[in-house]
């Protein structure tokens, strides 16, 4: 099932001449599951791309689809309570509340969301334990290394009932083990039914998605076929 | 890598027979680079006639033959590690070559050419990182073989993002740069023929 769908979606910044088309009639479906990263140069509209999907943002032209309901009729409020209870983040530079603990900043979006205080800590343990974190979940952010705050915040993104994980260069701090790291819980999420999307200007993070969708100048212009399995790379063996 | 080599670093964990020492090759390397008993031999010959491997007594050659590294075939092996390979001048490149081939084509939309190869390099990528997410925790060294692949494909698409972003900044500044004779690269630093 489609968790996200962008239908002809456009966004044009400014007016006049200095307008800037950042996207242009992009059509784009994940469905729950499925990774899918969005590759492009910057400046290609691959953040602009997120915070439309992630509802940060209104398009100028285009549908945008959650969970099959359509964005743009939403209240403010609708819109607002569904980005706490579907939608999570993962930014490059983690963005955790330095004075809450992880345990805190992991719950925090279900409390927020109204869900009594006990049972939203008991969920945010969870999630954090599902990251290998359980122990650290009383530490602060800087008492953390750079890999584990991004777990904290990949718990934070799938904590609850998410099913739309929007990660943005969610390893661009991290070295290259960390970095894989990160990609595998994002694909573990995945592999639970979230659907992701990952956007990256980076080959190597890119190729852990089931699908890449290239942009370029505001629109898509190619995208992989959905990556076939590893037995095509061991076929000369047999 | 050489055979020679290759079955030196075996031997240096202590004395083997040969067909035990093409069984571990072989494991080694994943399969990927099957042996046959004759190239094993050959080669354990060659080493022991250089004074880098010896064998117990005088037995005839064959699977009940014992090999054991010597004082210089450690040496060598250890040589052998810390040579780095021949990278001081890359070989022809055929995309590169294709690429500044589209750039001075009047018809050929270069960026599509260049798309066309990203897509390629980046679907080979995710077939990797698919075996590696399988396989890399299980098996060290097929981990690192695949992230040596995947570090070589990444460092191919990252000079196509060079080169679109080159060609399309040379085309807004000097629409007609394309068509300028080039300047003549020296031979050695380009092109090993």
């Amino acid at each position: 099932m489609s968790v996200l769908e962008l239908r002809d979606v456009s966004k044009v910044y400014g007016d006049g001449p200095a307008q800037v088309h950042a996207l242009r009639n992009v059509s784009l479906n994940v469905d729950d599951g499925e990774l899918v990263a969005v590759m492009g140069p910057s400046g290609s509209g691959k953040s602009t791309l997120l915070t439309i999907a992630g509802t940060l943002e209104e398009p100028t032209a285009g549908e945008v689809l959650v969970g099959g309901a359509a964005v743009l009729g939403m209240s403010h409020n609708d819109r607002a309570r569904l980005r706490r209870r579907s939608i999570g983040y993962v930014f490059q530079d983690f963005n955790l509340l330095a004075g809450l603990t992880a345990a805190e900043n992991v719950s925090l979006p279900l409390e927020l969301d109204g869900v009594p205080g006990g049972s939203a800590r008991q969920s945010g343990l969870r999630a954090l334990d599902e990251l290998g974190l359980r122990e650290r979940a009383g530490s602060f952010p800087d008492e953390l290394s750079g890999g584990e705050r991004q777990r904290v915040a990949i718990a934070r993104a799938v904590v609850g009932d998410r099913r739309l994980l929007l990660a943005d260069e969610p390893s661009g701090a991290l070295d290259s083990v960390n970095g894989e790291a990160v990609m595998r819980l994002i694909r573990a999420a995945c592999q639970r039914g979230v659907a992701g999307v990952v956007v990256t200007h980076d080959a190597q993070l890119a190729s852990w998605a089931d699908r890449v969708v290239f942009l370029r100048d505001g629109r898509v212009v190619d995208q992989t076929a959905p990556a076939v399995g590893p037995e095509s790379l061991l076929a000369p063996n047999t | 890598m050489s055979i020679r080599h290759a079955l030196l670093a075996l031997l240096s964990e202590g004395p083997k027979y040969g067909l035990q020492l093409r069984q571990d090759f072989e494991a080694r390397t994943g399969d990927v680079w099957p042996l046959n008993v004759g190239q094993v031999y050959t080669t354990l010959q060659r080493l022991e006639r250089d004074g880098l491997v010896e064998s117990d007594g005088s037995e005839e050659e064959g699977p009940q033959k014992r090999f054991r590294i010597t004082d210089d075939g450690r040496a060598e092996l250890a040589v052998w590690l810390r040579t780095p390979p021949d990278l001081s001048s890359p070989p022809r490149d055929e995309l590169v070559i294709k690429i500044l081939v589209a750039v001075r084509l009047p018809d050929v939309d270069v960026h599509e050419v260049v798309q066309a190869h990203r897509r390629y390099l980046v679907q080979l990528m995710q077939e990797w990182t698919r075996l590696k997410e399988y396989a890399a925790n299980r098996d060290l060294g097929f981990g690192l073989a695949v992230d040596a692949e995947l570090f070589r494909l990444d460092a191919v698409v990252r000079w196509l993002d060079a080169a679109d972003g080159r060609i399309k900044r040379a085309s807004v500044e000097r629409p007609d740069a394309e068509r300028l004779p080039l300047p003549r690269v020296p031979r050695k630093a380009v092109v090993r023929s």
